[in-house]
């Protein structure tokens, strides 16, 4: 893959800044089953932040974790210098945390400009009523995220598919339309699942460049999750690596690279 | 080529966003509308303004609000014709102890009431869902229906347990002929259909239809469940209760708690599912199926047959008919009679050149 945002990284519109999201030994477990043992890292602002590891490593659970989907059970999570005890969904929405799912969450039976709508859910201050008899806040609110969400809809070039069902476009259309429906949200950090989870060379290639071009754009940080580790390798600032819930390896790509304990265990070690 | 929707551009996101985008479309709805209110009340026969054009207004209005809840929230629901007795008992009693009460005021009362009752009985949605939160709100169904019949208060100790709904008067003409009643009916099923457009078109629909399709994903967007579900419910409720209040004021007249059983319920859910779940227009068409399909089969049944066949056996027939038709529809059109109404626009719109 050609594409790079690490080859100058001092042309970067928005440089790396203080750490923004800041995990500190987070444990989960389920029952018995230790998902994720003691696990900190952070994510400086307006960087690419990569976590990699083997199936099962606990890779979407952290993610989980920081949207709070899921509680820990120990552990703290920072978001700009200040302690979120009891993370939900809803307070993840409001800090701007965003995320895309690992299969894709789409609102099927809605358009795709629908779905881009109703993620500008935390910009509609309407009330039922409002929206109900059209009385001016609501149709201002309506006007100015349907703007937001036709810029969005430029940005990731999905003009021609705008009314379309989700349900109806292609797969790799859709994980295009999720992270529109993240975007909508403008967010602070976005948080992407395996964005390019069963492309092909081609779709991956878009994918990379509107996740390059939001980074520098918008200068959104991103937390993502990727198998694919030339695209890991080509577009992340700094990666953490998992394995069994725990952190094997945390540097930049070349650091993690050449860490042995991160060839262990994607390559296997003899025992 | 009915439709020339070339040359239509919309040049703001209001005028693309409109109820009825295109103007041929527009323009049917301005004639229909524009009729009803003309020209129905002065050529349509007391019987079809009485026996039929008023409760399907009634029961549309009610399937618009099961329509809300179950199509356009995913929260199944089997408890309408309760909350229908809500809002036609709330209604009979604000009439019968507040005096000066206008009568509009009544009905947006006991919409408010029944949609409070909703409230309630949407709770379980929080923790259960599909088939299991059908069976929760069936309380809804029994549990209305049992207070009222359990506390006289309701029916004003009414000795036969019967109530007869007052007359309707608005700003102090009473409205007691069929063509009047009718007209009130068409007025606020005109208006409630608007605002529920309005609403399924803009962000409270959307949040709506989100948390039908992928709750996880709307509550990460920052959607609340919680507030979603439980407007939902409510706004459904009014629906319903406004719709059982107008079922009851100038439909039934004279009612008692158990006219709004269980079956009345099904027949709204049918109404929803073969008119389209998720559609506005899907709930006036499926009340107009489901109350119309065996109006006409016992007229042709008594034009083809007239005397010559037994009564029973031809009202029997008329059951097994209208049970095949229903399967038949969910079998080749199981997305509802508004789908059939698009697909004949998108044949109209290319028509001739395209068959």
């Amino acid at each position: 893959m050609s594409v790079s945002a690490q080859a100058e990284p001092a042309s970067r519109a928005f440089p790396i800044g203080e750490p923004i999201l800041e995990l500190d030994s987070i444990s989960l477990r389920f029952g018995g089953v230790k998902a994720i043992t003691d696990v900190s890292f952070d994510v400086r602002e307006h960087e690419i932040r990569a976590i990699i590891g083997p199936n099962g490593a606990g890779k979407s659970s952290m993610l989980n974790v920081i949207n709070g989907l899921y509680t820990p059970q120990e552990g703290n999570i920072t978001f700009r210098g200040q302690r979120i005890d009891n993370m939900t969904p809803a307070k993840a929405a409001s800090l701007g945390i965003s995320r895309t799912f690992q299969n894709i969450a789409l609102f099927k039976r809605m358009s795709v400009l629908d779905n881009i709508m109703a993620g500008r859910t935390l910009f509609s201050h309407a009330t039922f009523l409002e929206v109900a008899f059209q009385l001016p806040r609501a149709r201002r609110e309506e006007r100015q995220n349907r703007e937001k969400a036709e810029e969005i809809i430029e940005f990731l070039e999905i003009e021609h598919i705008r009314k379309t069902t989700v349900s109806q476009l292609p797969y790799g259309l859709q994980k295009r339309v999720e992270l529109g429906r993240a975007l909508a949200a403008e967010p602070q950090v976005l948080l992407l699942d395996e964005p390019m989870a069963g492309m092909n060379v081609e779709e991956k290639q878009d994918m990379c460049r509107f996740v390059l071009d939001v980074n520098d754009h918008y200068g959104t940080t991103f937390v993502l999750i990727e198998h694919d580790m030339g695209v890991v390798m080509d577009i992340s600032d700094r990666v953490v690596v998992l394995d069994y819930g725990k952190t094997i390896g945390d540097g930049t790509p070349d650091e993690v690279r050449n860490n042995q304990d991160v060839i262990d265990a994607y390559l296997g070690v003899a025992h | 080529m009915y439709y020339r929707q070339a040359g239509q551009f919309y040049t703001t996101y209001s005028q693309d966003s409109r109820i009825i985008p295109v103007r041929e479309d527009r323009w049917i709805i301005y004639v229909v509308v524009l009729a009803g209110f003309c020209l129905v009340p002065f050529f349509a026969s007391d019987y079809w303004l009485s026996g039929i054009l008023i409760p399907w207004l009634a029961l549309s209005l009610v399937a618009l609000g099961q329509n809300i809840l179950m199509g356009y929230t995913g929260q199944l629901s089997l408890g309408s014709a309760g909350f229908m007795a809500a809002g036609a008992f709330a209604c009979y009693n604000i009439e019968l102890r507040i005096e000066w009460m206008p009568f509009f005021g009544s009905l947006i009362l006991s919409g408010i009431i029944a949609a409070m009752i909703g409230i309630v009985f949407g709770l379980p949605s929080l923790r259960v869902r599909g088939l299991y939160l059908m069976v929760a709100t069936l309380a809804s169904q029994f549990f209305i229906i049992w207070v009222i019949d359990k506390f006289g208060w309701f029916k004003n100790y009414d000795s036969s347990g019967i109530i007869t709904a007052q007359d309707i008067v608005i700003f102090g003409k009473s409205f007691t002929t069929p063509a009047e009643e009718y007209l009130v009916c068409l007025f606020v099923c005109a208006v409630m259909t608007v605002i529920a457009l309005n609403m399924v078109r803009g962000s409270v629909g959307r949040n709506w239809m989100a948390v039908r399709d992928m709750d996880v994903a709307a509550e990460v967007m920052g959607i609340s469940l919680l507030k979603t579900k439980l407007q939902a419910f409510a706004i459904s409720s009014f629906y319903c209760g406004v719709g059982g209040a107008l079922f009851a004021f100038a439909f039934l007249k004279s009612m008692e708690p158990v006219a709004f059983d269980i079956l009345l319920s099904f027949r709204i859910l049918f109404m929803v599912i073969i008119g389209g779940l998720g559609t506005i227009i899907g709930c006036y068409l499926g009340a107009g199926f489901i109350l119309l399909m065996p109006v006409f089969l016992n007229i042709f049944f008594h034009a083809v047959f007239g005397q010559a066949v037994d009564a029973t056996l031809t009202s029997a027939l008329e059951q097994v008919i209208f049970g095949v038709m229903i399967i038949l529809f969910m079998i080749y059109q199981p997305l509802g009679m508004a789908r059939i109404l698009e697909i004949m626009q998108e044949r109209l719109r290319k028509w001739p050149f395209k068959i």
